[in-house]
């Protein structure tokens, strides 16, 4: 018997790389050691993945581990443990814990503590300020030498567009982008939905579409000025997709992201409790910043992804506790949990099925990493299943039916809009650096 | 009428005499009255309002009695939490329950735990351990009625929250223009100010276009939110926006007018710089005499108070014939009793069928 | 279901001449008299009563009309929701005469309510019952005064009294249900 792993019969699909057969993937020593047919043979750990999907694990670049400082709303450990539920191999966490991410020391115990779980990668993002207070850089190039993959604020915009300059000046030196949060504060301030007959509907103030494309245009031309890497985070808005289009048409150094819920839901959301007697629902779990928008802005983010301008999809899992939601409306956190149910969601919910399943897991897995430019620093491979890769997979079933039960989550946060909806598609299998990290009871998988 | 908030309701009054089996009975509340709440007009059909305009017409006359006062929530426990400070409101409310023989607790905020942080769904719990049946409830954050009425057994009446509703307000004030002008039906209807912020405007739309009124809003642009007017492209149709006219120039919108509303106008806004002046405001948007004389002769001027006169209404209209505001606040208890008196005998559906045989 | 006539329309006209005649003599005349019929059909058969005592003894006796919506007390035991409508009570009644007028006479509930109404509305010298027909079956000790025709009844049993005004025709029926 030879020591490793064969995932044997599946769909092994890397769109990244054009690849989309019926094959076996091996995996020996943590790193994918091949892709094609017979290659189970003799192995002692076997997965039969016949009907199933196999590609490389999801990269989420985008997402709130809430640890250290939060770990009421989540903890590294079960951060992770989400992830590795949703077939995330690889998390990107942003830096607006307690403390935050502005220091080596903090990036060291992030980094600790998830080598120490083993679940998922975490490849933590440094502030842009220190404190994220939006006044004064922090130590960036510490950060990137203590291994933080690109700077941000979030939830925070860099709100002062000079303090924005200086930093997409100084990551330039470091080869890192700088992520931003787009949204212009005077114009968003106390908006708790967008601003649209929806909010005038259940008598909400809304921040406008405007306030997101006054920044994205901020950002994308302070880009141009300084020919440093920008990365819009979540981007929501029609107005904001056109924007980043235009600016890549001219060369610019911008790339950007889109949740699967900005791809799903619209402003209706908040307001339609299911057509009961309850009335409006002022639901709290679609209470998400950026705000759920029009049908024609997810309109708009669709057809982005379809033609470039949008390079990734990234959760923005952003946990909560109980507390944090149950409340009213206006006084409820922003966030919606989505590391357990973004791939359902994207094969279920996305209008008109635009999406297909090659191209969601490449927004997936190949766009993350060419977005921040992951697959250097160690990781070659990272997001693909190349021969020499890092062994990261999932396993999913892209026809197996279930029900969103938040109680059930491994995450934290049970604040997701989804709860009792159906879903297609879910993973059956992860594996991380050629450990399977989860198995879906009673999917009959087997475990080593 | 399009498949609108109201769909589900207004299949015509069951007003005859039932005769239970062996017992007469006087006529049984239509079989389309289901309501454990009011928290907004929003689903309300004209033959809701209808019933409770009857009802408070009943109430009215127990109030003009020597004694007003009626046994009919006797051991009923009103409980008024109000967590934005209002007196008429309040009073009114509390004064309703007690000439229906209700007992009446009232909690305002700043004296009660809430200012230690306990949470919205915990007073709501706490205050129906302590047995009450009803509350009516005013907040400063739109939906929060929603959310007591879910996370408790209690009947709730929504008398106010933020922006949103304010469904006893314009039932008042649908019954004091009904009381003037009969059928309200093809009645044109100006409300002007600051609609953004108004719950009374939003609940009085709901009101008015369910009886068939044409509501016209003015104001300010950067008082005026967006999404109405026109039509927006929706999934849900319970979310839609009421059909309701905009337009921005009072002199204009008010010509022919039944009905003339003047909202109140918070000085704060100023200060925000939603407006640049009170001065500006005023000289583009009082009801003042003039503009009044090109409504309908006999138009009503109403004002849901507390009124800041010489401001959003001039104080000749106030106080001149065309003013019902006094009724408006005398008719607020009758149609708060009719409102708790319909609430707490709202069918609970297991009972009787629909013919109100059991 | 089968109904039986109890009352003609000559029976109720003569039953009603009766009880008016009956009226006059206990009270020795009208003055301060008030008729306060309770609603729905109650108030028919008051005004019948007025229009008859206006007929022979020339005086004008007010009617007035009475809701006991608000003071039912088995509205809750029945989860039944009752439509109110407002009394109209013309004349201050205070130290008056009033004669409780309803159609059917039956647990006596519906007169418990009314006696309450009435003293809200001021304090009458004494307050009497007419009612066309007294069909048994009292739950309270409440009796009338003057009565059109007593009828046995089993509870299963129902009496309905129809007016012109709201029945389209005069005349008082049994109804008794068949087999179950």
């Amino acid at each position: 018997m030879r020591a490793g792993v064969a995932i044997r019969g599946g769909r092994a699909l890397d769109p990244g790389r054009g690849l989309d057969t019926v094959a076996d993937v091996l995996i020996e020593s943590g790193r994918i050691a091949a892709v094609g047919p017979g290659l189970a043979g003799g192995v002692d750990n076997v997965i039969d993945a016949e009907g199933l999907v196999v590609c490389p694990g999801f990269v989420d670049i985008h997402c709130h581990l809430r640890d250290p400082g939060f770990e009421q709303k989540e903890t590294i450990e079960t951060g992770t443990r989400a992830a590795a539920r949703g077939g995330f191999t690889t998390v990107c966490c942003m830096p607006n814990t307690e403390p935050a991410i502005d220091s080596r020391a903090t990036v060291e115990y992030v980094q600790r503590t998830a080598a120490a779980v083993g679940l998922a990668r975490v490849l933590p993002i440094g502030c842009v300020s220190r404190g994220r207070h939006g006044e004064a850089l922090a130590e960036l190039a510490e950060l990137a030498e203590a291994g933080v993959v690109g700077f941000s604020d979030d939830g925070n915009p860099v709100g002062d567009g000079a303090l924005m300059r200086r930093a997409l000046e100084y990551s330039r030196a470091l080869g890192l982008p700088v992520i931003d949060h787009c949204e212009d504060p005077s114009l968003a301030k106390d908006g708790v939905m967008h601003e649209g007959w929806v909010a005038t509907r259940l008598g909400l103030r809304g921040q406008p579409a405007a306030a997101e494309e006054a920044a994205v245009a901020r950002d994308i031309a302070l880009a141009e000025f300084t020919g440093s890497h920008v990365h819009i985070a979540h981007v929501s808005t029609r107005g904001s997709v056109d924007l980043v289009r235009a600016a890549k048409a001219r060369g610019v150094n911008v790339t950007a992201e889109v949740t699967p819920h900005h791809l799903t839901l619209t402003h209706e959301a908040v307001g339609y409790s299911g057509g009961g007697n309850d009335g409006l629902a002022y639901d709290t779990n679609a209470k998400v910043n950026p705000p759920l928008r029009t049908p024609e802005d997810v309109e708009a983010c669709l057809e982005g992804l379809l033609d470039g301008a949008i390079d990734a999809i990234a959760t923005d899992h952003a946990p909560h506790a109980v507390e944090d939601k149950l409340c009213e409306f206006d006084q409820a956190a922003f966030g919606i949990s989505g590391l357990e149910t973004a791939l359902g969601a994207l094969l279920t919910l996305i209008p008109g099925s635009r999406l297909d399943l090659p191209t969601i897991v490449a927004k997936l897995t190949a766009g993350p990493v060419r977005a921040l430019g992951l697959d250097g620093r160690g990781l070659d491979g990272l997001g693909s299943l190349s021969p020499g890769a890092p062994a990261d997979v999932a396993v999913f079933d892209p026809e197996r039916e279930w029900v969103v039960e938040p109680e059930r989550f491994a995450s934290k946060g049970r604040n997701t809009p989804l709860a009792g909806r159906t879903l297609r598609g879910q993973v059956v299998a992860t594996i991380c650096g050629g450990r399977i990290v989860y198995t879906l009871e009673g999917a009959g998988i087997g475990r080593t | 009428m399009s498949n609108g908030p109201r769909s589900n309701a207004g299949r015509g009054a069951g007003t005859a005499v039932k005769e239970e089996r062996g017992v007469r009975l006087p006529p049984t509340l239509p079989p389309f009255w289901h309501r454990h709440h009011v928290l907004d007009l929003d689903d309300f059909s004209a033959e809701e309002i209808g019933l409770v305009m009857d009802t408070a017409d009943a109430m009215k006359e127990v109030l003009s009695r020597q004694i007003a006062r009626v046994p009919t929530l006797r051991g009923t426990t009103v409980v008024t939490l109000f967590y934005e400070a209002s007196t008429r409101t309040r009073t009114s409310f509390e004064l309703a329950a007690r000439v229906l023989g209700a007992d009446v607790m009232s909690i305002a905020a700043s004296a009660s735990s809430v200012q230690k942080g306990e949470s919205l769904v915990d007073t709501v719990l706490t205050v129906q351990a302590v047995g009450a049946d009803v509350l009516v409830m005013r907040h400063r954050y739109s939906g929060a009625p929603y959310l007591a009425a879910r996370h408790s057994n209690l009947k709730v009446v929504n008398a106010g929250d933020g922006w949103h509703a304010h469904p006893t307000q314009a039932l008042l004030d649908l019954f004091t223009m009904r009381s003037h002008l009969g059928d309200l039906r093809g009645r044109k209807v100006v409300i002007v100010g600051d609609i953004t912020h108004s719950r009374v405007a939003r609940s009085n739309m709901w009101g008015l276009t369910a009886v068939g009124a044409r509501v016209v809003l003015c104001g300010p642009p950067t008082l005026m939110p967006v999404g109405l007017g026109g039509a927006n492209g929706h999934e849900h149709d319970e979310l839609a926006l009421p059909p309701v006219e905009v337009d921005l120039d009072l002199d204009r919108a008010i010509e022919g007018a039944d009905v003339v509303m003047a909202l109140r106008l918070q000085l704060e806004r100023q200060q925000a710089g939603l407006i640049p002046s009170v001065r500006e405001y005023v000289r583009l948007y009082q009801v003042n005499p003039e503009r009044l004389a090109r409504a309908k002769p006999g138009a009503l001027a109403m004002h849901p108070g507390p009124m800041n006169e010489g401001i959003e209404i001039s104080p000749e209209v106030a106080h001149g014939v065309h003013s019902v505001i006094e009724e408006q606040v005398t008719n607020g208890v009758a149609v708060r009793m009719a409102v708790l008196y319909l609430l707490t005998n709202a069918r609970s559906g297991a009972v009787l069928g629909a013919e109100g045989q059991p | 279901m089968p109904e039986t006539v109890i009352l003609t329309k000559e029976d109720m006209r003569r039953a009603i001449v009766r009880i008016a005649h009956e009226i006059v003599e206990n009270n020795r005349g009208c003055h301060d008299l008030v008729f306060v019929g309770m609603q729905t059909r109650g108030v028919p058969l008051a005004r019948r009563l007025s229009d008859a005592i206006a007929g022979f003894e020339r005086e004008e006796v007010p009617v007035g009309a009475l809701d006991i919506g608000l003071y039912r007390d088995d509205v809750p035991a029945r989860g039944v929701a009752i439509q109110i409508k407002p009394s109209e009570i013309p004349t201050n009644i205070a130290d008056k005469r009033v004669v409780l007028v309803d159609d059917v006479l039956y647990t006596g509930r519906s007169i418990r309510a009314a006696l309450d109404a009435l003293i809200d509305f001021g304090r009458p010298e004494r307050i009497q019952l007419a009612v066309l027909v007294d069909r048994g079956h009292r739950e309270l000790p409440i009796r009338a005064d003057y009565v059109g025709k007593n009828i046995p009844t089993s509870r299963r049993d129902e009496v309905e009294v129809r007016f012109e005004e709201t029945d389209g025709m005069e005349e008082a029926v049994l109804v008794s249900p068949g087999e179950e």
